[in-house]
């Protein structure tokens, strides 16, 4: 079939065919630009966090009428209470194991500092976060140690977050190893905490995502230190790791028994006791809701437009009658007339699409200069591009079909 | 005219029911989206005090050493203000109005035997905060100057934190254990929450909600071991919480109000001297300087998220894909009348005359776009407020987006309606007379 008799039609309806082209070219630059966006949440949910998460509760609660942590003595009585609290939770059933734990990843709670090769914090340095807790903490979260050893009974130091003790050992997680030690030998290394005194390495994790997944977190998503402080003060969080499927279970016999070991104690019902899972929900919920939101606006995007393919091209097939009746007469075949009509839809998404691309990437610069965002591979514009060809042969098919089926006896017809 | 351009418009809207659904729906979904996703882009990027805003002005200064900016650019200048340079601006009075203002959490513990102790937020201030800001009282008033020095423990409290403790009765007078410490209540707001909450813009307070439930003097709040929510350090020392006041810390954020905009540039000038002296003191190596006023600052520091951008600008882009597709839908059904355009036209309809006839049909698929509209934009502003995010409860359709809705409707399908009505105003008699 040649192309001629297409254009020739084409240029008869001039309004009509630079509508649908403007439709599927502003589809196809919205609709390619809100599915990267959409792809770029989705990676960002299901970043691992490196901590095994199910079973997983996390207490947060503060005592009223504690002591002020101000001096040596308060802090002895600030450290009992906590001790109390984890021996109670130790104590209940379905409990594998329970850490003192200030913070745990998705969570927020963010103490970050540089780790340094040197006391003047000159030289190669490596934004950390620090997650306080005890000897229980990497096997409660369940970490996987690559490297060196745990934290034993005896590395455990109690302080307040203002107390300028560092402890002279500490876990890294993988990267920050490899950033301060490019050979891989950061085992039984010396680093420096914020500038000040000597630390020892003496393990290694394999992967600890940091506790904020804002963006200024970003550039050290994955640098994590395990400090092993039990963090004094007037509040005080716990990990729980339960046994499978008792999560519930724990959550609620938790805050009974917590209660009734003193009750003077805020702890919510919002933020008090959250099963991991919650809290992976609650951190990314309005990512997930973005996304939902822009997949439910695409999809109705391209049913519009499919809806404006199927309305202009019946049109044109009505318009058509009867030249599609003299066309038959004169032997064309039924697959002819929707081969021609098919083309004839592929031309008008081809111009579409070649000007939805240019379109698209001028919108996905736009983004780039106003808003985080990053260049769309070329993955995602062949794969738009299909989709608008596709969607643009299925909505012409039906249009395209009926005007097959036009008897040749309709050239005998008056119009 | 009108009515029988109107009896004509339904009886060829009726004719073709898929297509006359598909264009309103395709309209009502555009404008659906457009008017939820905007309310909430008005919502957000609002101006709080609309009566004062254009006196409210926020300084910045720059205590950080040179080489160890407080951006990674070095550009930006630092977001809060040490105590020291925040007290030497409150007390040098060179503005109308100045108050200086932290963010924190703070215990409260209700005084009733079973009363379970909650967290809340809290504004740590002085006194000129409440009559710079507006903030009008229910019950009492706000604190003197001579309560922030004497470290006066008195506190006011907004007006739902009085309904939750004193069932909304006059409270003042009475006292509330705030971080284990009494305070007298000496004040109670009505109702009072600017939306974005400028004032707690970096220093860790929430930027929309329902604001903040106590005010305390500053100083007094912090004798009593209150801590700011946000604390940067610029010095090399470890900041000890206990002695912020002496740190190399930023932790504070200023306000002034001056008695008009043409006051900012002699406050400016203030503001550099101070700096200067500052560099000579020693205290500071760096003069720059800034003063905002309070739109700029907002819009500086984009506290409007940029997700609800991005759905503004996505809904506006749905809505042009809307109208385009209504062009198209509208184009073909003219021209597949064009027999009936030629019928009229012999019987001495004017060229007007049809193109006021495809106008009112344009007209009446936008009005019955916009009501469905309307309709899907109180459904998505409903599913806003069953999200988490702060402002969530203040997504409301108000009179003004209410109007604009069928404004907007109008004018997106008369405008879609304007090229098949040329078109069909232009559909020469003859031609089609004989081949009918």
């Amino acid at each position: 079939m040649t192309v001629h008799p297409i254009l020739a039609a084409l240029r008869r309806h001039k309004a009509g065919v630079s509508l649908i082209v403007l439709q599927i070219a502003l589809t196809l630059a919205i609709v390619c630009n809100a599915v990267f966006i959409i792809g770029q949440r989705i990676e960002r949910l299901n970043r691992p966090t490196g901590i095994d998460e199910s079973n997983l509760i996390k207490i947060s609660q503060a005592w009223v009428g504690a002591p002020s942590g101000d001096d040596a003595a308060s802090i002895e009585k600030l450290d009992a209470l906590q001790r109390t609290d984890l021996d109670t939770l130790r104590s209940l059933p379905d409990v594998k194991e329970v850490a003192a734990s200030e913070s745990l990843p998705l969570s927020g709670i963010i103490w970050s500092s540089d780790i340094s090769l040197s006391p003047e914090d000159k030289g190669l340095t490596a934004q950390s976060a620090y997650y306080y807790g005890d000897e229980h903490l990497r096997s409660t979260l369940g970490l996987h140690l690559i490297a060196g050893r745990d934290f034993n009974a005896g590395d455990i130091l109690h302080h307040t977050i203002r107390s300028t003790d560092v402890s002279p050992v500490i876990i890294v997680a993988k990267p920050v190893a490899d950033k301060l030690f490019p050979q891989g030998d950061a085992l039984g290394k010396t680093v420096y905490l914020d500038g000040k005194k000597p630390s020892t390495i003496v393990g290694i994790v394999e992967q600890l995502q940091t506790p904020t997944t804002a963006s200024w977190g970003n550039p050290f998503a994955y640098n994590s230190v395990l400090l092993p402080v039990r963090l004094d003060g007037t509040s005080a969080s716990y990990a729980i790791r339960t046994r499978p499927g008792r999560e519930q279970a724990v959550m609620h016999e938790a805050r009974k028994a917590l209660l009734a070991v003193n009750p003077m104690r805020i702890m919510p019902d919002a933020w008090g006791i959250q099963s991991f899972s919650d809290i992976r929900a609650k951190a990314y919920r309005a990512d997930r809701g973005m996304a939902i939101l822009m997949g439910t606006v695409c999809l109705i995007l391209l049913g519009v437009t499919a809806a404006g393919i199927v309305g202009l091209t019946s049109f044109w097939v009505g318009q058509r009658h009867r030249q599609i009746g003299v066309r038959r007469a004169l032997g064309a075949r039924r697959i002819d007339i929707l081969h021609y009509f098919q083309i004839e839809n592929l031309m008008i998404a081809g111009i579409g699409v070649v000007l939805g691309v240019l379109l698209a990437v001028g919108l996905n610069l736009w983004l780039m200069a106003h808003y985080e965002m990053a260049r769309i591979p070329l993955f995602y514009m062949t794969a738009a591009v299909l989709a608008m060809l596709a969607l643009g042969q299925a909505a012409v098919f039906v249009p395209a079909r009926r005007a097959s089926n036009v008897p040749p006896v309709v050239a005998t017809r008056a119009a | 005219m009108f009515g029988y351009y109107l009896d004509l418009a339904l009886r060829s809207l009726k004719r073709n029911p898929v297509l006359t659904t598909l264009m309103v729906l395709a309209l009502a979904l555009g404008i659906g989206a457009t008017i939820t996703t905007l309310t909430v882009l008005k919502l957000l990027s609002g101006d709080p005090l609309p009566q004062k805003s254009a006196q409210l002005f926020y300084p910045q200064l720059d205590p950080y050493p040179r080489d160890q900016p407080f951006s990674r650019s070095g550009k930006k200048l630092p977001w809060l203000m040490s105590y020291v340079d925040a007290m030497n601006l409150l007390h040098a009075r060179k503005a109308e109005r100045q108050a200086v203002m932290a963010m924190s959490q703070v215990k409260v513990t209700p005084q009733a035997q079973d009363g379970k102790p909650f967290y809340a937020d809290g504004v740590l201030t002085t006194s000129d905060f409440f009559p710079m800001f507006d903030a009008p009282f229910q019950y009492g008033a706000g604190w003197a100057s001579s309560d922030d020095e004497s470290r006066a423990q008195v506190v006011v409290i907004a007006g739902f934190l009085n309904d939750k403790l004193f069932g909304g009765a006059n409270s003042v007078g009475r006292t509330i254990h705030i971080d284990d410490h009494d305070f007298r209540i000496i004040g109670v707001l009505r109702s009072w929450a600017p939306q974005p909450r400028f004032y707690a813009v970096h220093l860790g307070g929430r930027d929309y909600g329902k604001g903040e439930a106590v005010f305390m003097p500053l100083q007094g709040a912090r004798a009593d071991g209150m801590t700011p929510n946000t604390v940067m350090s610029y010095g090399s020392e470890h900041t000890d919480m206990q002695h912020l006041e002496t740190a190399q810390s930023i932790w504070l954020g200023l306000w002034v109000q001056l008695s008009s905009a043409d006051e900012a540039p002699a406050y400016k000038l203030f503001l550099g001297n101070y700096a200067q002296q500052q560099v000579a003191l020693g205290r500071f190596q760096l003069s720059r300087v800034a003063l905002w006023d309070l739109m700029s600052w907002l819009r500086n520091e984009q506290v409007v998220p940029d997700d609800v951008r991005l759905q503004a600008g996505l809904a506006l882009g749905f809505l042009l894909i809307c109208v385009v597709n209504t062009v198209g839908l509208l184009l073909a059904k003219c021209l597949r009348r064009s027999r009936e355009i030629g019928v009229r036209r012999a019987l001495g309809a004017s060229r007007g005359a049809i193109f006021a006839q495809f106008m009112v049909e344009a007209g009446i698929v936008g009005l019955a776009g916009g009501v469905l509209g309307l309709c899907f934009a109180e459904l998505g502003l409903w599913g806003i407020r069953h999200q988490p995010a702060q402002y969530a409860s203040l997504a409301h359709l108000d009179l003004s987006m209410f109007l604009f809705t069928f404004v907007v409707a109008l004018v997106s399908s008369l405008l879609a309606g304007l090229l098949p009505a040329w078109r069909a105003c232009v559909v020469a008699p003859a031609p089609q007379l004989k081949a009918a």
